[in-house]
């Protein structure tokens, strides 16, 4: 697969833009708080040439938080992407689809027994979040012709199945857990710890490249099954394989920061458009993710300080209606 | 439609004898004509009545809404739920009673009657813009976004408040538990009105299940039912969500068991599903209270638990999804 060389070109310089971009949040984001911090004095911390406190909320609280976020959100960007593009419906992301919420009933479950390592965490997560890919592969799958919108559907009701478990959970639990649950179900980013960068990092370490390693086959899969198969692509293997991928990164970011809504659904989107790319342009779209989550959640505790919002209410109020331009887009004639 | 009733009124024994403590339905019975005071005596008077009387009507409502708003937008998927008028409506609670510290429900009602009408109709016009009608799937989806957009402010709102979020998590997820009969009497009249108007356009549904032209032709005025008809959903839907919170897919379950026993005529299938309603409502929250026990399921869980089953179902249907 030969693109032309202006387009690669402009995916490279998007990409260097983002990862400018993502630095930048990532300094905002490390030197802003209730104890301002100067970029310089920030560098300085990092490299351990500053005082104790500042070297310890730089480096212990803050940097954590952020390098989280930022692996949180390049997840979110990349598994959208290829949900995107295997279901070839912009609307197909883990979250409206109920991958999100099977992995937030393995994690209440856990979280409900008392505080789990990281490790846990992400493995209830992941086994929810494969649980719920199942069920709904199973429930979407086509027996009398296929819809782009049938698979979105049964997600939302499968979703909503599996919100009213969560909701279940929640109300037999004690208020001091149903508060705490509450918040981490909004998607928060607060006192996050090196131990949950180490969950998180792993994944998007390898399942990133991987994801991005498949985009040339993902492309010739959007061209329809028999095209695929036609130009030479094991089209069950390759759906199969990037799927489950995908699906393992959304789990990781659940277990990560909870389950941050649209920032699946809009990275691939917005990363498309920027690099007019004709295929799910993997790593753009989890730059971008890691950069919309890195900003909302700046947003979300510069514009209410000294309260904290939690990062997921900030990316609902801004995602929600480009959802909903989305769809206004989708009702077009030319386009439906 | 008898053993509708019938069934009913059963529902309607368990819910009084049925609970956290069993009582005798000779018990029940007693203490509904000779009231003398004992713990059994009041606790079927002051716990059980008042929710089961809430349970009906709110079942009542939500499953003629249902009804009527499937009809309205000749859409097999529309609920209140879906289509984002719980969520405005619980939006409009939550802003009653923070923003304007109103605790008196028969003035918060308004707000949810108000809330869930400006969602309701965002929803039905992102959903029906374009040159094609409002599609099943596009509305559907219209109300997702809606829902998620409202339901995040209604979250964020509740976190910056801590004290009121453990009233109102019970709340949010629906329950019937708990509220006196005074509630009921409070929103029954926006019930009794929004179903009075849905009854007595009946007949307009059914002019308007042939399309628009056809409604047309056969004389049916299109545009003021339409605007009635809408009108009550909202009030049905304002006044459950105000006693007894966001009870979700009643409205959607519901017509389609409906349609099974009375056909499509909807001068009999509003009060078949105000029926069906409040027997689905009434026996969820038996069985909300005997499946968790000692402790209960609010109504809201066991009703989504139920209905989301029913919605998967209903968009595997050919017919649903392909647009």
């Amino acid at each position: 697969m030969t693109r032309p060389p202006w387009r690669r070109r402009r995916r490279l310089v998007v990409a260097i833009a983002l990862a400018g971009a993502l630095a930048a949040a990532l300094m905002l984001s490390v030197g802003m708080g209730t104890f301002a911090v100067a970029p310089t004095d920030v560098v300085r911390a990092l490299l351990g040439r500053a005082p104790d406190e500042l070297v310890f909320v730089v480096r212990e609280l803050r940097l954590p938080r952020a390098l989280t976020g930022a692996l949180v959100g390049a997840a979110l960007g990349a598994s959208g992407a290829v949900f995107q593009s295997v279901a070839r419906n912009p609307l197909a992301s883990p979250d409206l689809l109920g991958i999100s919420a099977g992995a937030s009933v393995g994690a209440v479950l856990l979280l409900l027994g008392g505080n789990p390592g990281p490790i846990a965490l992400l493995a209830a997560s992941a086994g929810g979040a494969s649980g719920a890919a199942v069920l709904i592969a199973f429930l979407a799958r086509r027996h009398n012709g296929r819809t782009p919108y049938r698979l979105v559907l049964v997600g939302i009701g499968v979703a909503a199945a599996l919100t009213s478990v969560t909701s279940y959970l929640l109300v037999r639990a004690g208020l001091y857990d149903a508060e705490r649950l509450t918040l981490w179900l909004t998607g928060s980013l607060n006192a996050r710890t090196w131990a949950d960068v180490g969950v998180v990092l792993p994944a998007v370490v390898v399942g990133v490249p991987a994801l991005a390693a498949c985009t040339s086959r993902l492309r010739l899969l959007e061209l329809g099954d028999d095209l695929a198969t036609g130009l030479g692509v094991c089209v069950g293997r390759a759906r199969g394989v990037s799927l489950a991928v995908a699906v393992v990164l959304a789990a990781a970011a659940v277990a990560g920061a909870g389950p941050i809504e649209f920032v699946a659904l809009a990275a691939p989107q917005i990363a498309r458009r920027a690099a007019r790319a004709g295929d799910p342009a993997v790593v753009v779209s989890a730059l971008c993710g890691a950069v919309v989550v890195v900003g909302a959640d700046l947003a979300a505790r510069v514009l209410f300080s000294p309260i904290e919002l939690p990062v997921g209410v900030v990316t609902a109020v801004v995602g929600a209606p480009y959802l909903l331009r989305l769809l206004v887009r989708a009702n077009r004639p030319e386009v439906a | 439609m008898a053993l509708l009733a019938v069934a009913l009124a059963a529902a309607c024994a368990a819910s009084l004898a049925l609970g956290s403590k069993a009582i005798p339905l000779g018990d029940v019975l007693d203490a509904l004509v000779d009231f003398d005071g004992s713990p059994h005596d009041l606790v079927v008077r002051e716990l059980r009545i008042p929710r089961t009387a809430l349970a009906l009507v709110v079942g009542a409502a939500l499953g003629t809404a249902g009804a009527v708003m499937q009809g309205l937008t000749r859409n097999p998927l529309a609920d209140p739920g879906i289509l984002g008028v719980n969520a405005g409506a619980s939006l409009g609670v939550v802003v009653a009673i923070f923003g304007f510290g109103i605790a008196d429900l028969s003035v918060y009602a308004w707000f949810a009657v108000v809330g869930g009408a400006l969602a309701g109709t965002v929803v039905y016009a992102l959903g029906a813009t374009g040159r094609s009608a409002a599609t099943p799937a596009r509305l559907a989806l219209a109300g997702m976004a809606v829902t998620a957009l409202v339901m995040s402010v209604t979250r964020a709102l509740l976190l910056l408040d801590e004290a009121a979020f453990d009233q109102f998590r019970f709340w949010v997820v629906g329950s019937v538990a708990g509220r006196s009969l005074a509630i009921t009497g409070q929103v029954l009249p926006f019930l009794v009105v929004g179903g009075a108007v849905a009854v007595a356009a009946a007949r307009h549904l059914d002019a308007l299940a042939l399309g628009e032209d056809m409604a047309r032709s056969l004389g049916s005025s299109v545009a003021r039912p339409r605007v009635a008809l809408a009108a009550a959903v909202v009030l049905l839907v304002g006044g459950a969500v105000a006693a007894a919170g966001p009870v979700a897919f009643v409205g959607l379950a519901v017509p389609h068991a409906a349609r099974l026993v009375v056909g499509n005529a909807h001068r009999r299938l509003l009060p078949c599903s105000a029926l069906v309603g409040a027997l689905l409502v009434v026996g969820a929250d038996v069985f909300g209270r005997i499946v968790a026990r000692p402790g209960e399921a609010p109504v809201g869980i066991v009703t989504a638990a139920i209905g989301a089953p029913v919605f998967v179902a209903l968009v595997r249907r050919r017919r649903v999804a392909a647009l």
